[in-house]
């Protein structure tokens, strides 16, 4: 150890921050990643659950190593290029997916003091790096000179777009009632007990927030981007191994973003929901499980994963233009509506909520 | 304009969505009905058509007199007779191929066959390894007659009530 610190003297001050920095990063995308494979097995376990079948259980116990055999099995996958692509896009386009999906954690606090970039600009930030997601797959879809794969990011584009108005007025609401763009301000706002969190006085903006979520990473009921019964699988039907398997990264870490979101928005991110109440929190041992924590987070965000899952395995796709009219027509002035009357609640001080 | 309202409230209540989600978190709770297929098996009929055999009789006589019906009513054309008069007077065949690719399990040579000579059993899983191993030859579907005559005679009499 103390060799190790004799050592970290000697290096300079600015490679010090930066490799602490990189630190930091591994920290977060290791997990991330690891997340994000359980994540599609607890999606093939739930689904088949809800099928009245038992998912995945062959790959070691119960199948928990059916991602890693995934993983493995694609990676050894050769990545096969259509002759008349555009090579250079062709293999930028997975990337370009990828990187916002996975930037955007850098402003996620996943408790007081666990965060990479503690920002003022946090919401902002977040809005910004999610818009850029849709790059990814509209190259893709262009790049992989297929038609199937055009009209799928086609779809994608403008179905994105569209969502993501009704997606910022949502957060336009939360940051009226917090006061502040920083995330963990915005958390912060929410403290005192489980009645402060912005779910109540936000309800309406919470479900169009969560229900824009769901179409903002394609996911059912609003996945006619992957629409495997009229375009086989849209935007990535060209892709193999590990190309493929980057878009699934990004679209299960985009999954997981939004769950975040919501849990950090609207449930008072690491914020425990017995918070106030002092004598569950002074109880040894367990009391540390009742207090403030990551763990909350977490808890929250596996309850919005398990939403989506709930959703794909109970409701059958919107229609392309259905999808446009719910975002158009209905979310889009349903945020409106709320956001004026939040505003008229503020400036009138009403309580308990917004004061 | 009531019935209108009625509408705004279930829709902006999304209660048909809830009712939907309602049925599959039910059924996450729900007994699974997927069978293991290695180590559990559903029944199988008696009258189940798999790998075919050919019987004999109990005093180890062949049951098969080269009749040719099941070769003229299989549909698929799989099997192939060839025959000759045996040294006892008696009609015999010298080949019984059937090839189990052509074969499309319609049951019909067990149906055509008037002395209950070629049956098909309930035995679904086996394989081929190499080319050739498709056809099923006379000492073939006669051992293979041989290993299973009980379960064969068994599933026979439980299906002949019914036929």
């Amino acid at each position: 150890m103390e060799f190790f610190s004799s050592i970290w003297g000697f290096v300079p001050e600015w490679l010090q921050i930066l490799i602490v920095i990189l630190l930091k990063i591994v920290a977060i995308i290791l997990p991330l990643i690891l997340a994000v494979a359980y994540t599609t097995y607890a999606e093939r376990k739930i689904i088949g659950y809800m099928q009245d079948r038992l998912g995945p259980n062959r790959v070691g116990p119960k199948g928990w190593l059916q991602p890693i055999a995934d993983t493995v099995k694609l990676m050894f996958k050769e990545i096969l290029q259509p002759t008349k692509a555009s090579v250079a896009v062709f293999y930028i386009a997975p990337l370009l997916a990828l990187a916002p999906a996975l930037i955007v954690w850098a402003v996620i606090p996943f408790s007081e003091t666990m965060i990479l970039a503690d920002i003022n600009v946090g919401l902002l930030f977040i809005l910004a790096i999610a818009s850029l997601d849709v790059f990814g797959i509209i190259l893709a879809g262009w790049a992989s000179n297929s038609k199937y794969a055009i009209l799928s990011s086609l779809r994608a584009g403008a179905q994105v777009v569209s969502y993501e108005i009704a997606m910022g007025f949502a957060l336009v609401g939360v940051l009226m009632a917090a006061g502040s763009l920083n995330l963990n301000d915005i958390i912060k706002a929410q403290s005192g007990n489980i009645t402060d969190w912005f779910v109540w006085p936000l309800f309406g903006l919470f479900a169009v927030f969560f229900i824009s979520g769901v179409a903002e990473t394609n996911r059912a009921p609003f996945d006619v981007a992957e629409g495997e019964s009229e375009i086989v699988a849209g935007f990535h039907v060209e892709y193999s191994g590990m190309a493929f398997a980057l878009f699934f990264l990004a679209e299960y870490a985009s999954m997981l973003m939004v769950s975040t979101l919501a849990g950090v928005l609207f449930l008072g991110g690491w914020l425990s929901p017995f918070q106030g109440l002092d004598f569950l929190i002074d109880l040894p041992i367990i009391g540390m499980f009742f207090g403030n924590g990551v763990h909350w987070l977490l808890l929250k965000t596996a309850f919005f994963i398990f939403l989506y899952f709930w959703f794909r395995a109970t409701f059958p796709r919107y229609r392309y233009d259905q999808i446009m009219r719910l975002g158009w027509k209905i979310l889009i002035p349903v945020t409106l509506v709320w956001i004026f009357l939040e505003g008229a609640a503020i400036a009138l001080g009403w309580k308990p909520w917004l004061s | 304009m009531i019935a209108n309202m009625k509408h705004y409230f279930k829709s902006f209540a999304l209660l048909e969505l809830f009712k939907g989600l309602k049925v599959t978190g039910t059924h996450l709770f729900s007994k699974k009905v997927t069978i293991q297929y290695p180590e559990e098996k559903t029944p199988i009929s008696p009258r189940f058509r798999g790998h075919h055999a050919l019987r004999r009789y109990p005093n180890g006589e062949e049951r098969c007199i080269a009749c040719k019906l099941c070769e003229a009513v299989c549909p698929a054309l799989a099997i192939t007779i060839d025959l000759e008069e045996r040294d006892d007077g008696t009609r015999r065949t010298t080949q019984y191929d059937i090839d189990m690719f052509k074969c499309i399990y319609c049951g019909f040579c067990e149906e055509a066959c008037p002395v209950d000579a070629i049956v098909e059993t309930k035995i679904f899983e086996y394989h081929f390894e190499e080319r050739g191993e498709n056809i099923m030859t006379k000492e073939k579907l006669l051992a293979f007659g041989d290993k299973h005559e009980v379960m064969i005679a068994k599933d026979k009499a439980a299906d002949a009530p019914y036929r």
